[in-house]
């Protein structure tokens, strides 16, 4: 779902849910695809807001409105921050605050309430009430005889690749595909007449086999929210694709009507066989009124702990970050008198420790931090390919095609993935030839793991050797509707909102380094979950090759010039990729670098050698397999080997523990220890006192940031209903998702492997300038705006004048004093990284107790 | 050379003993004890081999130990070594080894990471004993560890819905083979009046003149071992649960399902192959067997759209023509091919998840759209047939279960304390029969024992198919257990005691153990009716799993004297006792079904209190 239709959607369902007597099917269909799971097929992971459908509603309001309802758990448990509170992972000071702040008057009673009451936490929801009727009353377990062949239908009928056999028909809808091929067939998928019959004569309207399966109107909607949600995975990827049928390689036209239809069929036709044709609709057996399912939800007492329990959390580490900046910035650091480079990386928080080891490894260079599809939005077809990726944030639509062509590039391929070891005959001969050899390359994954091309290599998206159509040749020259290139004025505004967003405007080093990122790994179904957000789940390397490209381009510098940023010929930028997995970094173009800037660029390319290697030697700290202790470059490679081993299924830990987002100079947080925690966004407040250029800056980072870390936060409080469990079990349907078993629902949200460190706070944003141009700037689009007064995310505005913090609230910004705890010093970064602890276990406490604090770098 | 065949077994095993002492939360010293047990144990084998290559590869045999010994009847664990045994136990180590390593990383942080170590040793070493096994009996403990062990890999995430009912499904399947190898078992004693070793199966004069006197019986001893096979390979009619059995890690799925123990049905048919081959009719079912399987099981797996399910599939299409390969006396090309699919097969479902990006990025650069195939309507016909599975699953449902669960709700009346009383009074009435079976007349007599097996046979489906309070299925199985050791008592007037107490011993225990279990659990919340899943394991793991030991001490799995008194027990039925021995082997086949149904219904599945994230039953 795009952030546009989230909040279209999201406004149209202020329309009442009290309508229940009377039955609209375009009405309820329209709130099925609002509440379903939006996740789109895994090849393109595009992180969002699990609960995005209740974002118009304050977030503690929405999370337990959610939870009633669908029954999910959305918080952490009672225990859980009990158990936080107990080892100081929430602070006693934080937690005095809040409740003083809070409940003034009553803070010692609600500290007993917060620390000792109990309560009762059985969530029960609203959701099944009516199905589990079958059972009740009929002794009949719908799911258990509908489910399994109807999910491997859909299934097939979706399938991109995975089948030798395709679906017969597949270029009808779903209903219409279903009709001729039963009507073209002596057998049927149904059991009984009367469903095939309705199939066949097109007589099945869901309407029409609603009042035969329930009976009584003012029972339909309730009963399709609970059919529906009964496999909520499978719906939302039906749903998600009829809303975006370009996410299919190979598109289908299904739509979360005609899954209906068919679901009531295959229900009529398991009811039909085992009570025969003579039975009761559902509704007429009921006693009880429908449930009203959007019902208000009455607030608890324990709502209120919870809410307590989650502010503390989350202040615990704001904090420290607010006394950390305000300490930061009285010490004295040197500024550089000439700087070697300049580097622009992503936003993403896994880019902070980077930037951090890159600003150590080489005292005189800067770095900064942008959305990592570098303004520039655009399809990329790589060379021989069918298909255009596209390379900008989810909600964007580029007019533009870049095209790659000139690498000669011969897609290698893996012999054992052959198709023919799955037929008959040519199995055969597979099995008692290459069988062998499988028994041996297995060998070598377990003790030599190496690249392969059975693993998803983020350099390979783009051949670093061959060219790209980044510049217009003229205006006709299209494809598909879409522009091949940009023209030299929509390349020069580009660059220069780039440049602008970043306060990059003069001063600039002779090298510019614009490093995207994406990430390799290896039998891992998420691996686009790993790679750039802002590239919708793709690896960045052509973003940032075109906008070096653009920037280097001679008459951009000269159209730049006239509007008032000017880079010398003495500036090159160089685009380049870094893999987060496997801490390796690639370049392009570095033929095109002039003698003396190769000069430079050989001697940075040590810089970043030795900042890589450092990264690596930070995660080692999260990876139980790897030694610590070992050196720089021992732990780099152990690193590089993790990325390409078929048996880690922790390649990276991805945005696990993400917590902050910085708009600001790097200034301010140079020299503090973030771990990885921190999106950055470089910005510089002088040269935008109206602050027109924060409000382009301010745009993406609720959609983005926002949705990554709500993400991460709701499968961490329920990785059973809302993540997607073990990773372990995990059995790819279609080439579209994962489902835990064969006959199993797919699984949307993210595995325990990628959110056991995370801990569940929202997104703290500080922005730096003034509070007043803050707001002027969130309240651009109501769209922005709802993350913040709804509290989806927190916003704190540090100003610069008075360098003080004020943390909007309410549609206000109020003056916010932090504790001013001490900080610690880290004086040895790698004895400092050498002294964490494996975890325990998985559980929240064990698990984030290397979430480490914020320090001060000596 | 022949007494160190028993290492193979015990280096496992006695590895399999340490994980269990070991603290869970130890992964490193888990995985190191696993990886050192199967490395010791392929380095003796290595070693072994040679030895035995250079003595000019000797068939070896060795009775190693009797459990049990009277006049007529000997029970004893027999070891064998050929070069069956050599390419069953090279390819298992070596699995066994990779998967281990490969697991040891990938289970990192799983919170059954120590269960899953232990599981997978128990299974090694019941492979082990399966492979070795000089005999029946012996080849008989290895396959039921075998089978324990893979409801308890597929039951991995017991905290979900499918995975336990689809272990249930599976376990179903696998005691149906388990059955007619009893039956198998059974009959040969009767035979041969002694407990065959597969050596003098070799023999061929002997095998010869024994079919020559009982054709028939012999045939149905093969029938029996074919079926058996077909199950745990996953052959024609049973084909359809091995993809549902993919429910646990990967790494479970690939040496269970992917190599080793879906190999052990042809193992089985290798071993017997002196035995049958010259039975023609036995060869035809075998063959007919094989290529329907190979044709349906092809069929299904080219219409599969999930990785895991296309794996199983056309595993067992390539099992069905070792099936062929075997009935034409092609053992070496069997045993190639053997070696080679299940290399194929743990790799491919190991490196199963990434076949997502291996095959998108495909699809980038080589998809061509492909017309639709056409509107055949045979092709259509058989496209939906294969996505139906070609009703396999539906029939073994209609066929099998549901008449035993239509007839076993017929009971249901039987719940009132009353109905409890008049098992009581029969019983003693039972008990006063036999003690004072002088008095009654001998054509009644003749059909009392007839009479008690039909009511243990009752109690057991009433078990199996009670939806009501745990206790009292557990007084249903157990009085079950009275009944059918009554039933056998009656039989045979030299009948001794000992066989009794020998059957019974392991099941009392079992039965007062389960019962406490039971009671500790229905304390918590007064609720333990089997009408749904409980999920009580989230509370109560250790009563959960000593429950489990009670359950399959009670049906008599091979560590409890129960296991010795079932073999006696069956010795005591006749071979023209049809009624009898039908009743018998159908009280064996469910009995087991039922306490596991039952150990499942209460400690697996999505735990029942919502005080915690649980799973959606369909996920």
């Amino acid at each position: 779902m795009t952030g546009t239709e989230t909040i279209q959607m999201a406004a149209k369902t202020d329309v009442k849910h009290n309508t229940h007597t009377s039955f609209d099917e375009e009405h309820v269909l329209h709130e099925l695809k609002h509440y379903l799971p939006s996740q789109t097929p895994i090849k393109d992971f595009i992180h969002h807001n699990t609960l995005h459908a209740f974002q118009h509603m304050k977030f503690y309001d929405a999370i337990f409105k959610a939870g009633k309802i669908f029954g999910y758990q959305v918080h952490l448990q009672l225990t859980e921050f009990r158990g936080l509170y107990k080892i100081g992972r929430i602070k006693k000071e934080v937690f005095n605050r809040v409740l003083r702040d809070k409940k003034s008057a009553d803070a010692e009673a609600w500290k007993e309430k917060l620390l000792t009451k109990e309560y009762d936490v059985i969530n029960t929801s609203r959701l099944g009430l009516l199905r589990a009727e079958w059972k009740n009353q009929y002794k009949i377990d719908l799911d258990n005889s509908v489910h399994p062949l109807f999910f491997r239908i859909l299934c097939s009928y979706l399938d991109q690749g995975v089948a030798l056999w395709n679906f017969p028909v597949k270029d009808k809808s779903f209903l219409a595909a279903l009709q001729e091929l039963e009507k073209n067939s002596f057998v049927s998928f149904f059991k009984t007449k009367r469903a095939k019959q309705f199939l066949q004569s097109g007589n099945c309207g869901i309407t029409e086999l609603l009042k035969i399966v329930v009976g009584k109107r003012e029972y339909y909607e309730q009963y399709l929210f609970d059919q529906q949600f009964s496999h909520q995975g499978w719906s939302g990827i039906a749903a998600s694709i009829e809303a975006m049928p370009h996410t299919l390689l190979d598109r289908r036209n299904v739509s979360l009507h005609d899954l209906i239809v068919v679901e009531l069929l295959f229900e009529i036709d398991a009811l039909d066989f085992q009570l025969g044709e003579k039975w009761e609709p559902l509704a007429n057996r009921m006693k009880t009124e429908p449930v009203n399912l959007f019902a208000d939800v009455a607030s608890t007492e324990m709502q209120e702990v919870i809410k307590l329990w989650q502010d503390t959390f989350e202040w615990s580490y704001y904090d420290e970050v607010l006394t950390g900046i305000s300490l930061n910035k009285n010490r004295t650091r040197e500024i550089p008198s000439q700087k070697n480079f300049q580097a622009i990386f992503c936003i993403d928080e896994r880019e902070c420790s980077l930037r951090r080891h890159v600003e150590s490894a080489d005292k005189n260079c800067e770095t900064f931090g942008t959305p990592g599809f570098f303004s520039v939005e655009f399809f990329f077809q790589a060379e021989n390919a069918n298909f255009y990726d596209k390379l900008c944030p989810a909600p964007v639509t580029p007019k533009y095609l870049i095209k790659e062509f000139g690498s000669n590039h011969k897609r290698e391929h893996e012999f054992l993935y052959t198709k023919n070891a799955q037929t008959l005959l040519r199995g055969f001969f597979v099995s008692v030839s290459m069988g062998f050899a499988a028994g041996g390359q297995l060998f070598l994954n377990l003790f030599r793991p190496k690249m392969s091309p059975a693993i998803s290599n983020a350099f390979s998206h783009m051949h670093s050797h061959s060219q790209l159509t980044i510049e217009n040749k003229s205006l006709d020259d299209k494809e598909n509707d879409l522009q091949i290139g940009f023209t030299i004025e929509e390349m020069t505004n580009r660059v220069e909102s780039l440049l602008r967003s970043i306060g990059l405007v003069k001063n600039f080093a002779p090298v510019i380094y614009s490093i995207a990122h994406g990430s390799s790994s290896a039998n891992n179904p998420h691996h686009s979950a790993h790679d750039c957000g802002a590239c919708s789940g793709k690896p960045g390397s052509v973003n940032a090759r075109v906008f070096a490209f653009m920037a280097n381009h001679k008459k951009v510098r000269e159209m730049l010039r006239e509007r008032g940023i000017s880079i010398s010929d003495e500036t090159q930028f160089v685009g380049s990729m870094h893999d987060t997995a496997s801490d390796q970094i690639g370049f392009y173009d570095e033929a095109a670098l002039s003698q003396k800037h190769n000069v430079f660029h050989t001697q940075n390319k040590l810089a970043f050698e030795a900042a890589l290697n450092a990264n690596a030697k930070e995660r080692t700290r999260r990876f139980a397999s790897i030694n610590t202790k070992q050196s720089l470059t021992g732990a780099r490679e152990s690193i590089l080997k993790r990325s390409v081993s078929m048996f880690e299924p922790r390649p990276e830990l991805g945005h696990g523990t993400n917590t902050l987002c910085i708009i600001g100079s790097r200034e301010i947080t140079k020299g503090l220890f973030l771990d990885r925690r921190a999106f950055m966004n470089s910005y510089n407040y002088v040269n935008d006192p109206e602050g027109k250029i924060l409000i382009g800056v301010m745009r993406p980072i609720g959609l983005v940031c926002g949705g990554i870390n709500l993400e991460y936060y709701f499968s961490r409080v329920d990785n059973y209903k809302l993540g997607a469990g073990t990773k372990l079990p995990h059995n790819v349907m279609g080439l579209i998702g994962v489902a835990n078993s064969a006959d199993g629902d797919l699984r949307p949200g993210l595995p325990v492997q990628m959110i056991e460190v995370h801990d569940p706070v929202r997104l703290l944003i500080i922005v730096e300038h003034l509070p007043e141009i803050v707001l002027n700037a969130i309240q651009s689009a109501p769209e922005v705006y709802e993350w913040y007064i709804n509290e989806w995310v927190h916003l704190v505005a540090l100003n610069p004048e008075d360098g003080m913090y004020y943390y909007f609230n309410e549609g206000t910004f109020k003056l916010y004093e932090p504790l001013h705890q001490p900080l610690k010093y880290v004086n040895n970064f790698e004895q400092f990284v050498e002294q964490a602890k494996e975890m325990e276990t998985n559980e929240i406490v064990d698990a984030t107790q290397e979430n480490l604090p914020v320090y001060l770098l000596n | 050379m022949e007494q160190l065949l028993q290492l193979f077994i015990l280096i496992p095993f006695a590895g399999f003993f340490i994980t269990l002492l070991l603290p869970r939360k130890k992964e490193k010293v888990i995985s190191f004890t696993v990886f050192s047990t199967i490395s010791v144990h392929l380095l003796g084998l290595v070693t072994f081999i040679v030895c035995w290559a250079i003595n000019q590869f000797p068939i070896l045999d060795v009775k190693h130990l009797t459990l049990f010994q009277t006049d007529n009847i000997e029970i004893f664990i027999d070891f064998y070594f050929d070069k069956v045994t050599v390419v069953y136990s090279l390819v298992g180590s070596v699995i066994a080894l990779m998967v281990a390593v490969f697991s040891r990383s990938y289970m990192h942080r799983e919170a059954g990471y120590k269960r899953f170590f232990s599981t997978l040793l128990f299974f090694f070493t019941g492979y082990n004993i399966v492979i070795f096994s000089g005999n029946f009996e012996t080849f008989f403990v290895g396959w039921e560890m075998v089978g324990v062990t893979s409801f308890l890999l597929i039951a991995f995430y017991r905290d979900r819905y499918l995975p336990v009912k689809n272990a249930l499904k599976v376990i179903s399947i696998y005691r149906l083979g388990d059955i007619c190898l009893i039956l198998a078992m059974w009959m040969s004693h009767h035979l041969w009046h002694e407990n065959i070793t597969f050596l003098k199966l070799n023999d061929v004069a002997l095998v010869t003149e024994h079919l020559a006197e009982h054709y028939w019986f012999g045939v149905f001893i093969a029938v029996m071992i074919v079926i058996g096979a077909a199950a745990k390979s996953a052959q024609l009619p049973f084909s359809s649960w091995l993809p549902r059995a993919m429910e646990g890690p990967t790494t479970s799925s690939a040496i269970f399902y992917g190599s080793l123990s879906v190999h052990l049905g042809l193992f089985l048919l290798l071993r017997t192959y002196p035995y049958w081959e010259t039975i023609v009719p036995v060869q035809a079912l075998i063959i007919f067997i094989g290529l329907s399987t190979s044709i349906i099981s092809t069929l299904i797996s080219r219409v599969q759209s999930t990785v895991k399910t296309q794996i199983a599939y056309s595993s067992a299409a390539q099992i069905g023509l070792m099936f062929i390969e075997v009935a034409l006396g092609l053992h070496t090309l069997a045993l190639i091919h053997f070696a080679g699919n299940a290399f194929l097969r743990t790799y491919q479902l190991l490196v199963s998840p990434s076949v997502l990006s291996y095959l998108v990025h495909d699809m980038f650069f080589n998809f061509k759209p492909s017309a639709s195939v056409g509107n055949s309507s045979f092709k259509n016909s058989i496209y939906i047939l294969s996505i139906k599975e070609w009703n396999l699953d539906f029939l073994l449902h209609q066929l099998l279960w549901k008449p035993f669960k239509w007839f076993g709700n017929r009971f249901d009346f039987l719940t009132s304390k009353g109905s409890a009383v008049l098992l009581v009074v029969i019983f003693v009435t039972g008990l006063l029969c036999y003690f004072f079976q002088q008095a009654i007349p001998v054509a009644i007599f003749e059909w009392l024992p007839e009479l008690f097996a039909f009511i243990a046979f009752i109690l057991i489906l009433k078990t199996f198919t009670e939806r009501g309070d745990a206790l009292r299925a557990w007084f249903e199985v157990v009085s079950s257990q009275l009944f059918m050791a009554l039933s056998i008592a009656m039989l045979n007037e030299n009948f001794e005691h000992n066989h009794i107490l020998m059957y019974l011993s392991g099941s009392v225990v079992a039965a007062i153990v389960g019962y406490v279990c039971l009671k500790k659990v229905k304390a918590i919340d007064g609720n333990i009716q089997l009408n749904q899943f409980h999920g009580y394991n989230y509370e109560q793991p250790t009563v959960g799993f000593i429950f489990l030991v009670a359950c399959l001490g009670l049906v008599g799995l091979p560590f409890t004297p129960t296991f010795i008194g079932i073999d006696l027990l069956f010795s005591h039925i006749h071979r023209h006792e049809v009624v009898l021995i039908v009743l018998t082997a159908l009280s064996f086949l469910f009995i087991e079904i039922a306490v596991l149904r039952m150990y499942a219904r209460i400690f697996l599945g999505q735990h029942k209190k919502q005080y915690h994230p649980i799973a959606f039953k369909s996920s």
